[in-house]
């Protein structure tokens, strides 16, 4: 056969000829198997179909299974009836063509220059001759009588889903789909163009069937259940009953039944036919399988998340991948995944047999299914494979082995994989990673790479693909790896970073306070791949001592040099500037921590203008590949040492600051019954822009507001600053000064919707208050601390405002979710070109520079193009 | 120059950018430095606002010159459409 080239697609309504042309046989019987079981002939199971059963050939092309396209048959309808995707059109024809002659309801002339404009303009600008096609319609229905033939027009009526009327003088009059067809072929082809019709493809009247195509068998395979039972496709089943009402409707009209039963009998056939096409038609009962459930014809087939589009061709299910439970390993390397034997014993890569790996892989082979490291199959030179689950001696056939062959052997450590946690909302969720074969059942991820994944290790699964072509392998190893993907495209910053104990371990190991004995930096440099001399350590006497901020200081390039607050640099300890006795202003010179501790700000993820980030921009991924796989596994086995937990006393706040605190909720109360006398003395100030109630609950919420902060504020000041759960908020590690404020001193106002909790019983939240009772206590204010433990009613508010987060949570996914979906759909298609412009595929301009400066995001310094204070500072120095 | 309606001229607000229409060959040569025809740029249409203000006509190709965060300022073209 010679090649072919496809120049365009042409989309047209089936004629009824064509229907007959491309059928095998007509469809005439509604049973489908005699008593043996055998398909009949002239049924929708006609052997002519296709082939079903392997082994078997195609009575009509000859082929065998897998080879058989498959052959259309056809029913011829005894009446004609309406295709339901086509009624809107058929609507819109019938109002826009005259009823006895046909023609557009249009003057000669008007038609004629109407046609030259659409003529001239169909090619070059599609769009606008769709307008004025729709323009020649509108025009065409308002005429009441047609200038041709100078017949009086009728109202059409539609009454979904596909029932016509016409309202003549004498009563309103059913049109019959023979009706609508007459009418619809009456339209001559010199009009039909102007109607936005082809002449030639979709001839008006094909929107209303008489003959009805039957799908081959392939596309509706029957299942065979267990105990040999037969279940036919949902398609197969409305065929069934489209051919039988078609022969009764046949045997009733040969027989001379009384004309309403044929009526009843024509609705009944035009039912089943436009479930057959769509079994969602607003208006008409579904059709059911004898259990209740819907039928699932044409429509469903197609649309939606599980239908063919979405679901079969824009994504589907593949080979080469498992999906297991993550946890933890702070062991391996961050572009390393820990990979259960059980799975790489499955998952195969292909390996093509050279002279130089023959030996190997003859290994493998021999190895076999079971044993890890083996071979699940191999492919020989004359394209025969074999599964190595059924030879008798691999030994023997693995001497067989030869260059040219290609052996499937098991994943090993260093192969590349693909790993993705759903849902895939950004390109760093699936990431390349290398392959670490190790035992358990579950797969091992390194801890700094879950912020990309956004996973935890509360049951999250991931999914793994091992790429299969050297060009799929080698594009995953060089650009999808992880540590080519630190920095995110979203705004240039570090997203692989360290979070939660990193941070705590760095700030303890950092901190001024933390002096080690050579004996401990042994210990913690265990861990490290670091080739370098120690050198002295800063304190020689009583005892030789080294501080933390020396052990990091290997770890930096001699040439790094950066300045820039701590996330401890708040409140109180707040320095702008080297000279800083909180310790909150890092200082690096030269490559040596001189001042400030490593916390969320300097080594935290997705913290851009951080050392992390300058480290990566400056010294390169593979440098920070080096660095998160040894100085943070350093920062782990301080933390060990260490020992970092949280106690009740950490949140315990003397009896002193207790009664101050309380001292201040009285006051406060006192403040808000004021306010409550005031507004209802009428005196109250209202605010701009509000009413009086509006303003006395915005007073109120600022005098609560100002409560809480106030008891907060005490309680810090007599918590000690270096107690674990305070370190682990000022780092930044986990929780925040507040959540501390809120166990130790005052939870304070619980809201739902931004409001004070007012909902309940009419006027009042609980049956406990007077109704209309305004005060603090009985619109959610919790005065006592997650340390004192709430009362019930306070433990009530409590779960109020925490049910609305969590209804939040689940309205928002939803919601972005399909936000996402439409902008990915819309944003798809558009590239960047060489000159920088952002266009579509048709050369349309979206952008003349790409984000109007040209820069991509993940090169720039934080959205800059250039950070020229950063250049500055590195070629000229600070202060200098 | 004062809009057709005389009620109110857009482009003295502070948002709406500066707009200009193009001169036959200053247009020729913006389109071939992009290497496109006029119907591939972003259209306008000739009942917008500000085109009405500027007196632009279909066929016309407006300059868009205004300030951006990331590009200081960036330069943007429209080819007016009638409607």
């Amino acid at each position: 056969m010679s090649e072919k080239v496809i120049k365009g697609i042409k989309f047209g309504i089936l004629s009824p000829d064509e229907i007959r042309r491309m059928s095998v046989t007509a469809i005439i019987t509604p049973d489908v198997y005699d008593e043996d079981g055998t398909p009949i002939e002239g049924s929708v199971m006609d052997p002519r179909l296709g082939v079903i059963e392997p082994g078997q050939r195609c009575p009509t092309c000859g082929n065998v299974i897998g080879s058989c396209p498959g052959h259309f048959g056809h029913i011829e309808l005894v009446r004609p009836v309406l295709h339901v995707g086509y009624v809107k059109h058929v609507y819109d024809l019938l109002r826009a063509t005259c009823r006895r002659c046909g023609r557009i309801k249009l003057g000669e002339e008007e038609l004629e220059r109407y046609y030259k404009i659409y003529s001239a303009i169909k090619n070059r600008w599609p769009s606008a001759a769709k307008r004025v096609i729709e323009y020649v319609k509108r025009a065409s229905m308002k005429n009441a009588i047609c200038p041709h033939c100078g017949e009086k027009q009728f109202k059409i009526k539609l009454e979904k889903p596909y029932n016509f009327y016409e309202e003549r003088k004498e009563g309103v009059i059913r049109l019959t789909p023979s009706d609508i067809r007459d009418r619809l072929e009456k339209i001559p082809d010199q009009d039909i163009e102007l109607l936005g019709y082809d002449k030639e493809h979709s001839r008006p009247e094909w929107m209303v069937l008489t003959v009805l195509p039957v799908p081959p068998i392939t596309i509706r395979p029957s299942i065979m259940i267990e105990s040999g039972i037969r279940a036919e496709d949902d398609l197969t089943h409305k065929l069934v009953d489209i051919v039988r009402i078609n022969e009764r409707l046949r045997e009733s009209i040969d027989a001379g039944a009384p004309q309403l039963i044929v009526e009843d009998l024509w609705d009944l056939l035009q039912y089943h036919v436009a479930t057959y096409f769509d079994n969602e038609i607003p208006g008409l009962p579904t059709s059911k399988h004898r259990s209740g459930r819907p039928l699932r014809t044409l429509a469903q087939r197609l649309k939606g998340k599980e239908g063919r589009f979405r679901g079969n061709l824009s994504g589907k299910r593949v080979d080469f991948s498992s999906r297991t439970v993550i946890s933890p390993d702070p062991n391996i390397s961050i572009d390393e995944v820990g990979v259960p034997v059980d799975i790489a014993k499955i998952l195969t890569v292909p390996e093509k047999v050279t002279k130089w790996n023959i030996d190997k892989l003859r290994e493998l082979v021999i190895n076999g299914p079971e044993k890890w490291p083996g071979a699940n199959y191999v492919i020989r030179n004359d394209g025969r494979r074999i599964d190595l689950r059924y030879v008798k001696d691999r030994k023997e056939f693995a001497s067989t082995l030869a260059p040219g062959f290609i052996v499937e052997r098991h994943l090993m450590d260093g192969d590349i994989a693909i790993f993705n946690r759903q849902p895939s909302l950004h390109r760093i969720s699936m990431m390349g990673h290398k392959v670490r074969v190790l035992p358990g059942r579950t797969f091992r991820l390194n801890l700094l790479v879950c912020p990309p994944y956004n996973a935890d290790f509360d049951g999250d699964e991931m999914n793994l693909h091992v790429p299969q072509s050297e060009e799929a392998i080698s594009e995953a190893r060089e650009i999808m790896i992880v540590h080519r993907n630190i920095l995110t495209p979203r705004y240039g910053g570090p997203i692989i970073g360290s979070a939660q104990d990193y941070i705590s371990g760095a700030y303890l190991l950092t901190v001024k306070s933390t002096v080690l004995t050579e004996e401990e930096v042994q210990i913690i440099l265990g861990v490290v791949d670091l080739q370098k001399e120690l050198g002295e350590p800063a304190i020689l006497a009583p005892k030789r001592l080294y501080t933390g901020k020396q052990i990091v200081s290997l770890f930096i390039p001699e040439d790094f040099n950066f300045h820039g607050q701590a996330n401890i640099s708040s409140g109180v300890r707040v320095c702008k500037d080297e000279d800083c006795p909180h310790d909150s202003y890092i200082v690096i010179k030269k490559g040596k921590l001189l001042e400030g501790v490593f916390d969320k700000k300097a080594i935290g993820n997705q913290q851009p203008e951080s050392i992390l980030h300058w480290l990566v921009r400056e010294y390169g991924e593979d440098y920070v590949l080096w660095l998160m796989d040894n100085l943070f596994k350093a920062f782990i086995r301080y933390i060990e040492l260490h020992g970092l937990t949280m106690t009740l006393d950490d949140v315990t706040i003397p009896k002193e600051a207790i009664d101050k605190i309380a001292e201040k909720a009285k006051e406060a109360n006192k403040e808000v019954l004021e306010l409550i006398e005031k507004y209802n003395r009428r005196e109250l100030e209202p605010l701009p822009g509000r009413n009086l109630e509006e303003s006395l609950e915005n007073y109120i919420l600022d005098a609560l507001d100002k409560l809480r902060n106030a008891s907060g504020e005490i309680a810090t000041m007599y918590l000690d600053p270096f107690n674990n759960a305070y370190i682990m908020a000022r780092t930044g590690a986990r929780g925040s000064v507040l959540n501390i404020t809120q166990m130790a001193a005052m939870l304070g106002q619980q809201s739902v919707r931004g409001e004070r909790i007012y909902r309940g019983y009419s006027k009042r939240t609980l049956p406990h208050f007077k109704p209309g009772d305004i005060s603090p206590e009985a619109r959610g204010f919790v005065y006592s601390s997650f340390r004192r433990g709430l009362s019930p009613i306070e433990t009530f508010f409590h779960a109020a405002a925490g049910r609305e987060g969590l209804v939040d949570t689940a309205v928002r996914t939803s919601q972005s979710g399909y936000m996402q979906r439409r902008l990915i759909n819309a944003l798809a298609d558009l590239r960047a070109e060489y000159d920088g412009s952002v266009r579509t595929l048709y050369g349309e301009v979206i952008q003349t520079l790409y984000g109007g400066d040209g820069v991509h995001p993940m090169y720039s310094a934080h959205g800059k193009t250039v950070d020229v204070d950063r250049i500055i500072e590195r070629v000229a120095g600070w202060r200098r | 120059m004062r809009s057709a309606s005389k009620k109110l001229d857009p482009t003295i607000h502070d948002l709406v950018p500066k707009h200009e229409v193009l001169s036959v060959e200053e247009a020729y040569t913006v389109l071939k430095q992009l290497g496109i025809g006029p119907e591939q740029l972003p259209w306008l249409k000739a009942t917008d606002p500000v085109a009405r203000a500027i007196g632009a006509k279909p066929g016309d190709i407006v300059k868009i010159t205004r300030k951006s965060r990331t590009g200081g300022e960036i330069v943007t073209y429209r080819y007016v459409i009638s409607g």
